[in-house]
């Protein structure tokens, strides 16, 4: 067990864990962040999707240890106080989600893709975002939503 | 208007009793069930005693605000929307007032009967979902309006008849009085006699302001910021964390040889032995974790043992050419007779390896048993099923009544969370820790290969062709394991073919298997369609054409083809390198066509679907946008099962373990245009949740054959399987 000093969604907060714990489930389990959704482990799926220090970053295979040393991590309940983020609101007006599960680590991975490009052509979107699966098959609709949030200012909260 | 009426007697009256230090015993209108609310905490009472519960699917508050139970289990299919949507219809409610929960699981009072057992069913499945409950929720929701109306007409001393209703208000015309129905709630009295509404005493679909136009699904703003709670999202004081380790052969007992060890490890506390898995219970999901991956466990064999999938196919070919036992499942004419006079004859075997459901949200479940044992409590993501309590009773040897499940978010079904294995592991390990709440949470390691797959099979077709290049014979028989999971959308109803055969020969491998999204029509409408173009690729005619031939007494399907074929542009030349292929299905009562265009790259095998296009009859459509989504989606699933999907076992293990050797479709390969279209009907609602998936594989590999003239005939259509057909 050690103890750490974590940086997320702008506000302080110390873990105790045991070393090599998955941020995940440091996420997850122990602080109730449960917007991070478990998918696969092997950074395969996407589902975990987070930023640190305003890149995306698959939560499931980063240990604590490596994210305690001042990194910021935003996490889709962090993304936007009142949840307002262009990418929601396109998320909502084209109705994306099916069964949802897949669609915070969705909107975290396209967050990070607008922050740096704010209006990126469809094969940069694409390949941006083929790393987040969607069994639901929500795809078509997440492109358009990207497209349409690409339309409009888009500001990024990174954690303070 | 005259109703029959039902007269409300002291079961389905309501009222209230209030006792202080009691119970209040809330009687609601029409079948519904007592509530009884445990007044230990006065504030709570307060608060339900404000909701009214006005019947059993409606509570409402005196700021007019109405919660409207959904019975069925919200798994991205937007139950969670239009079921509700049909309530409103009938109560006129102001949809901005209405809130959604799920009902309680209680089959009797919530369950639909739409399953034809003779009793009422909870159970989200086989996309029966709206078809089972349209008209129970319009009957429904009439109800409520008529309590309302007449309450209206009772404060204002008129006639029931004068009044009508809009937008959430009763109105008097003759008066100009109106009044909120959150206005009606506080005083509210249930009459004595509710009428039983005929649908023809039903609003004129005309008249919809729900039914057939888009509203914003209701689960979608909590979708898009984390906070929509799926099971594996709950957490309760001092819960504890469970997993299992089961075997890679399914049915294989497991031997523990190092309990001592894992018992030293941190943060656990209990093991526990399953006919087929050890069980471990920890503090934390950590300490779990990590025991899991140190246990040493000797497996027996099971019957599973010796199987091998790829192998087995031989063993298929040889059962399909002899005469042997068989499930007959259609006849119609002599089709053997018209086979042997036929002019032409075709013949052609399809083959599709197994299929795994890879819902985003692998399997889990929160159960905590009371402390005195006497009661259990269950937060699940579940399909529900035809036991509405998931199989906690049994496991407990409890009274149902004492079973509460708390239904969430399923992170999808597909078919994989109507089974309960997952509720009752959790119950196992729970009654280990009495009082205290579990989370079992499956590994997707475990999910996947624990899974209950779409069953493997062979197809036999064989068709008779007569001398104008008619299909005269058709004979259909399915090799495999799986019984009835192999003979959805074996039969071809809207194809006018005078003598029809289907059947099932039956092998048992010992591999779990299940209902996969569209279950036995995806491969058996795969080989239908298939044989259906390779007909008509012989005997030079359009497939679109020759199919037109075959729906000259289905009116419904034609509609669906010919618009397909509209949307499509099928008539025009195709650009260079492409083709276009259809496939047509019926799945729960919708009819639908699907064209696609392809292109090949000849180097690598593998196929680029450019676009999709559908054309679906699925009856009154309760929501337009949903049905889109859930065609789009199904398209999408579709394309990742033709195109990457395959479970292999070898001597009874399944070789795969998760998304990196299981892959589905990414965005890399998705179309760049999907279109879906609905074609107006006034029809009762079919289900569609399955109607995109099985359109693929026919439309894909008919393509192929338009392009190549080769023909895939196994799924998945691999780059190496399709080179192979390339070359053949
Ligand atoms: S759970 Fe992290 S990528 Fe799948
Ligand atoms: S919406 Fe269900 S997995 Fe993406």
């Amino acid at each position: 067990m050690a103890t750490y000093q974590l940086h997320i969604n702008g506000a302080k907060k110390s873990i105790d864990v045991a070393e090599g714990t998955s941020l995940l489930w440091v996420l997850r389990e122990h602080l109730g962040l449960t917007g991070t959704k478990y998918g696969c482990g092997i950074a395969q799926c996407g589902a975990c999707t987070i930023h640190v220090n305003g890149n995306p970053m698959k939560a499931c295979v980063m240990p604590v240890d490596g994210v305690s040393s001042g990194q910021k991590i935003t996490t889709i309940e962090g993304l936007d106080d009142l949840g307002n983020h262009p990418l929601q609101q396109a998320w909502i007006d084209v109705q994306v989600p099916q069964c949802g599960y897949c669609q915070s680590g969705q909107i975290m991975q396209a967050a990070a893709l607008l922050a740096n490009n704010p209006s990126p052509s469809r094969d940069e979107i694409v390949t941006h975002m083929n790393g987040n699966l969607c069994r639901c098959g929500t795809y078509m609709r997440i492109l358009k939503a990207i497209q349409k949030a690409a339309g409009k200012e888009v500001a990024v909260n990174e954690g303070d | 208007m005259k109703y029959s009426k039902s007269k409300t007697d002291s079961t389905n009256r309501r009222q209230f009793i209030k006792r202080s230090g009691g119970i209040a015993l809330l009687i609601g209108a029409s079948g519904i069930l007592p509530q009884f609310i445990s007044c230990k905490n006065p504030s709570h009472v307060a608060a339900q005693l404000k909701k009214h519960q006005i019947t059993s699917w409606i509570k409402m508050s005196e700021d007019g605000k109405i919660v409207i139970y959904n019975p069925a289990a919200e798994m991205g299919q937007g139950s969670m929307t239009s079921l509700p949507a049909i309530f409103a219809e009938e109560m006129d409610a102001n949809w901005d007032n209405v809130q959604v929960e799920f009902s309680p699981q209680i089959s009797n009072t919530y369950g639909s009967d739409g399953w034809g057992s003779g009793r009422k069913i909870m159970l989200s499945a086989g996309s029966r979902v709206t078809k089972g409950y349209y008209s129970l929720l319009r009957k429904a929701g009439a109800q409520a309006r008529f309590i309302l109306m007449h309450n209206a007409a009772r404060i204002w001393n008129v006639p029931i008849d004068g009044l009508s209703t809009s937008d959430g208000h009763v109105l008097d015309e003759n008066s100009g009085m109106k009044i909120a129905y959150g206005d009606l709630v506080k005083d509210l009295v249930v009459p004595e006699e509710i009428p039983d509404f005929e649908l023809h005493q039903l609003k004129n679909p005309k008249d919809f302001k729900f039914i057939g136009h888009d509203l914003p699904r209701t689960d979608i703003p909590a979708k898009t910021n984390g906070s929509a709670q799926f099971a594996i999202d709950v957490i309760l004081p001092g819960m504890l964390y469970g997993v299992l380790e089961r075997g890679r052969v399914h049915g294989a007992k497991p031997t523990l040889t190092n309990s001592d060890e894992i018992m030293k490890l941190p943060g656990i506390l209990h093991l526990v032995s399953f006919d087929y898995a050890i069980g471990i219970i920890g503090e934390r999901i950590e300490n779990v974790l990590a025991a899991k991956s140190r246990l040493e466990i000797e497996w027996s064999d099971a019957i599973a043992s010796t199987f091998n999938s790829e192998e087995i196919y031989d063993e298929y070919k040889r059962v399909a050419d002899k005469e042997r036992d068989e499930k007959v499942v259609v006849e119609k004419g002599n089709t053997k007779k018209a086979i042997r006079s036929a002019a032409r004859l075709f013949s052609a075997d399809y083959k599709n390896d197994y299929v795994y459901h890879a819902q985003m949200e692998p399997l889990n479940a929160v159960v905590q048993i009371a402390e005195d044992g006497a009661s259990a409590t269950a937060w699940v993501g579940s399909q529900q099923g035809f036991d509405s309590k998931l199989g906690i009773p049994e496991v407990l040897d409890m009274d149902p009544e004492k079973v509460h499940i708390n239904l969430q978010y399923l992170g999808g079904g597909f078919g994989r969370r109507s089974m309960t294995d997952f509720v009752k592991e959790c119950t196992i390990l729970a009654k280990e820790v009495p009082g205290q709440p579990i989370k079992l949470m499956w590994t997707r390691e475990d999910d996947l290969t624990y899974g209950a797959f779409r069953p493997m099979s062979l197809q036999r077709l064989q068709a008779g062709i007569d001398s104008n290049g008619r299909i005269t014979g058709f004979s259909h028989t399915v090799i495999g394991d799986g019984d009835n999971l192999l003979a959805s959308g074996i039969r071809n109803d809207h194809y006018e073919i005078p003598n029809q055969y289907a059947a099932l020969k039956i092998i048992p491998h010992g591999i779990r298997l299940k209902h996969w999204r569209g279950v036995g029509h995806g491969p058996n409408k795969f080989a239908i369609e298939s044989m259906i173009d390779q007909i008509a690729h012989s005997l030079g005619k359009d497939p679109i054409d020759f199919r037109r031939t075959l729906m000259s007494e289905s009116p419904k399907a034609l509609a669906t083809l010919n618009k397909a074929a509209a949307m499509s542009g099928w008539n025009q030349p195709n650009l260079q390198g492409r083709a276009k292929g259809v496939a047509f299905i019926e799945r729960s009562g919708t009819l639908s066509t699907g064209v696609c265009e392809i292109s090949l790259d000849e180097n690598t095998g593998k196929i680029r679907v450019h676009y999709f296009w559908s054309a679906s009859d699925a009856g009154v459509v309760i929501q337009p946008d949903n049905v889109k989504a859930q065609m789009e989606g199904g398209i999408i699933m579709g394309m990742s099962s033709v195109f990457k999907e395959r479970i292999s076992i070898i001597d009874g293990a399944v070789q795969q373990s998760n998304f990196d050797d299981y892959e589905l479709l990414r965005m890399a390969d998705i179309p760049e245009r999907i279109e879906t279209a609905i074609i107006k009907s006034d029809g009762p609602p079919q289900g569609v949740g399955e109607s995109g998936t099985p359109l693929v594989a026919g439309a894909v590999a008919n393509a192929f054959l338009a392009l190549t003239g080769k023909h895939l005939r196994h799924l998945p259509f691999t780059p190496e399987r399709v080179l192979e057909a390339l070359n053949s």
